[in-house]
């Protein structure tokens, strides 16, 4: 089957209802069996219930990977970065502490660091990632640039991190608002930020969930 | 990259050039050198500059120069060096003989890496004294029955050629080639069957050794046979295609997935890094105030960082240093940077106005032993 070029990851956190679909479906690929790779907090569960599911970014210039010892991890053509290769991961925890999106997990008594792949195994042959294809909230969607203007017409895409004065660009995009309109999303200017009380996140929230009505 | 490169090529040309030396001296000035292999001996001299060549440059990289430099420190610390000596022997034992990493990740996939990992350690280390000169069996005079060892040109031990001992060491290879083909076997197995290594696998990356290996067992198998029940028969014909596939694995040694047999030992510094690094002074979250991981790992990586070109300084903040921050931290504040856009935009009381003390993201499910809360990141350090 051919791979549709076209196909592209959206995340688009303030979405997330934390229902775990995403970490039970990501240990049901073939690539990890039995092992999630999604990253799923509570960004501070005694004032909120908000969660935040995490998967790899795909960096263009993957820190991860350069920063490893072991020539480990790969970036493919298609710029996938994929997980540790088996025979090199010395699980030295360079990627777990360098990845600027805090993705890579380390497995100690496998010697091996896991992380998301994409599905490598099923968006190579036009497949949807595991995690996106059970998003109940489509928090986690895969598709194409097209469908995703139409779906969430108050926001868009955007794939530009930065992160004190270190600018990433990533294949896996953002969900933003379009007001106001912003290029790239500086996470340090969230330091301080409280996470968004149960009142407060209920409309951001279903506003953006229902935004099409 | 002109000078590390210039640097590996001489550290490449000087560990031939011992290795060299030493078949000289080993096989007695060539009197024991038997002439047939030198083809073998040849592609392993080259093989010796790639690997040699690749190593040097693998080190030089700024991720693995500061490991390679660190590991060497923390195992001669001496605070730590008697512990770091037994274990050590026990890291040694449990990863490099073992396997025993490998087991956990599967016990198929462990069971076929033991097999491929002993077939060929016992090959190698029964042909290269061998083809070397450094091993060789003479009879002893008046006794035409029994063999004396000699091992770099020293007599050693003696038996009877007729024994069972003999008849085992005279097999060897044919041991090992049954260990590595079972091996080699279940690799292909795993790899013909299962979807996710479907996937990820090249064929020079995965397959390539699979049959190479392959093929220098069964030739060399087939030697076995045709002198043994065949009377010799197309033994010559064998004995170049043995020599071929032999000849081909050893050149292809520093290009492909065998090189991770010289890569892999590194592990061993890693643990001792993280052993010292654990019981040293914590790196400590600059948003959530607690510890992640060593100082030391937090002080490297900066550097690293520095050294590839990334620049993740925050001049002007107290954080300094976005490594300063836990990967929880790091996730929660990704969503955090998301919702304040959002809120920018829909209006509404802004939480961050109230004072607000950062505490470390929670992972939502804890009970699957997946994420921060699990058994394998509370052994990473994390808290």
């Amino acid at each position: 089957m051919p791979k549709p070029e076209r196909y592209e990851f959206f995340i688009d956190i303030s979405r997330c209802i934390g229902c775990q679909a995403c970490v039970q479906a990501c240990s049901e690929c073939d690539t990890h069996k039995g092992v999630s790779m999604i990253q799923l907090d509570y960004v501070d569960r005694s004032v909120s219930t908000q969660t935040v599911p995490v998967v790899c970014m795909h960096c263009d210039s993957p820190t991860c990977a350069e920063v490893c010892p072991a020539d480990a991890i790969k970036r493919t053509g298609d710029g996938v970065v994929q997980t540790a290769r088996k025979p090199r991961c010395i699980a030295c925890n360079n990627c777990v502490l360098a990845c600027p999106f805090g993705v890579p997990k380390m497995h100690n008594e496998m010697n091996l660091m896991m992380k998301c792949d994409m599905c490598y195994d099923r968006t190579s042959v036009g497949l949807k990632p595991m995690c996106a294809s059970v998003c109940p909230s489509q928090a986690l969607f895969y598709g194409t640039r097209e469908e995703i203007e139409r779906l969430r017409p108050s926001s868009h895409p955007i794939n530009t991190f930065q992160f004190g004065q270190q600018m990433i660009t990533t294949k896996v995009n953002m969900m933003v608002p379009n007001e106001p309109h912003v290029r790239l999303i500086d996470i340090a200017m969230s330091m301080e930020q409280a996470p968004v009380p149960q009142l407060l996140s209920d409309d951001p929230l279903m506003a953006n969930l229902y935004e099409e009505q | 990259m002109q000078r590390e490169v210039t640097f590996a090529g001489i550290c490449g040309f000087i560990a031939t050039l011992v290795l060299a030396v030493l078949i000289l001296i080993g096989s007695r000035n060539l009197a024991h050198f038997d002439a047939a292999l030198v083809a073998y001996t040849a592609s392993i001299l080259f093989a010796t500059f790639g690997l040699t060549y690749r190593y040097t440059m693998w080190l030089q990289r700024p991720p693995t120069a500061i490991y390679w430099k660190r590991g060497w420190q923390t195992f001669l610390n001496r605070k730590y060096l008697r512990k770091n000596a037994i274990n050590w022997l026990r890291h040694v034992t449990e990863d490099m003989a073992l396997n025993r990493f490998i087991f956990e990740r599967s016990r198929m996939r462990g069971l076929t890496h033991f097999l491929i990992m002993w077939g060929c350690i016992i090959a190698i280390s029964i042909t290269f004294p061998l083809v070397f000169g450094w091993l060789h069996f003479e009879s002893v005079p008046g006794e035409m029955d029994t063999y004396q060892a000699y091992v770099f040109g020293f007599p050693t031990f003696t038996f009877a050629s007729g024994s069972i001992f003999g008849f085992l060491i005279f097999h060897g290879l044919v041991w090992s080639a049954f260990i590595t083909i079972s091996g080699v076997m279940l690799a292909m197995r795993r790899r013909m069957r299962e979807e996710g290594a479907a996937a990820l696998q090249l064929f020079v990356e995965d397959f390539l050794p699979l049959i190479l290996l392959f093929a220098v067992s069964i030739t060399g198998l087939m030697l076995t046979a045709s002198y043994t029940w065949l009377k010799g028969y197309a033994y010559d014909f064998i004995a170049i295609l043995h020599a071929i596939t032999v000849i081909i694995t050893f050149l292809w040694l520093p290009f492909g997935k065998f090189f991770h047999i010289f890569q892999r030992p590194a592990q061993i510094g890693v643990r001792f890094y993280k052993y010292v690094g654990e019981r040293e002074e914590p790196a400590i979250c600059r948003r959530c105030n607690t510890p992640f991981t060593s100082l030391m790992h937090v002080h490297d990586l900066i550097t690293t960082e520095k050294q590839l070109g990334y620049n993740y300084e925050m001049p002007g903040t107290s954080v300094e240093h976005y490594q300063w921050i836990c990967p929880r931290c790091r996730r929660a504040m990704l969503a955090l940077a998301q919702g304040q856009l959002w809120q920018r935009q829909l209006g509404g009381e802004t939480p961050a106005l109230i004072a607000y003390t950062p505490t470390t993201p929670s992972y939502v499910n804890p009970g699957i032993g997946e994420g921060p809360l699990g058994h394998e990141d509370a052994k990473n350090f994390h808290p």
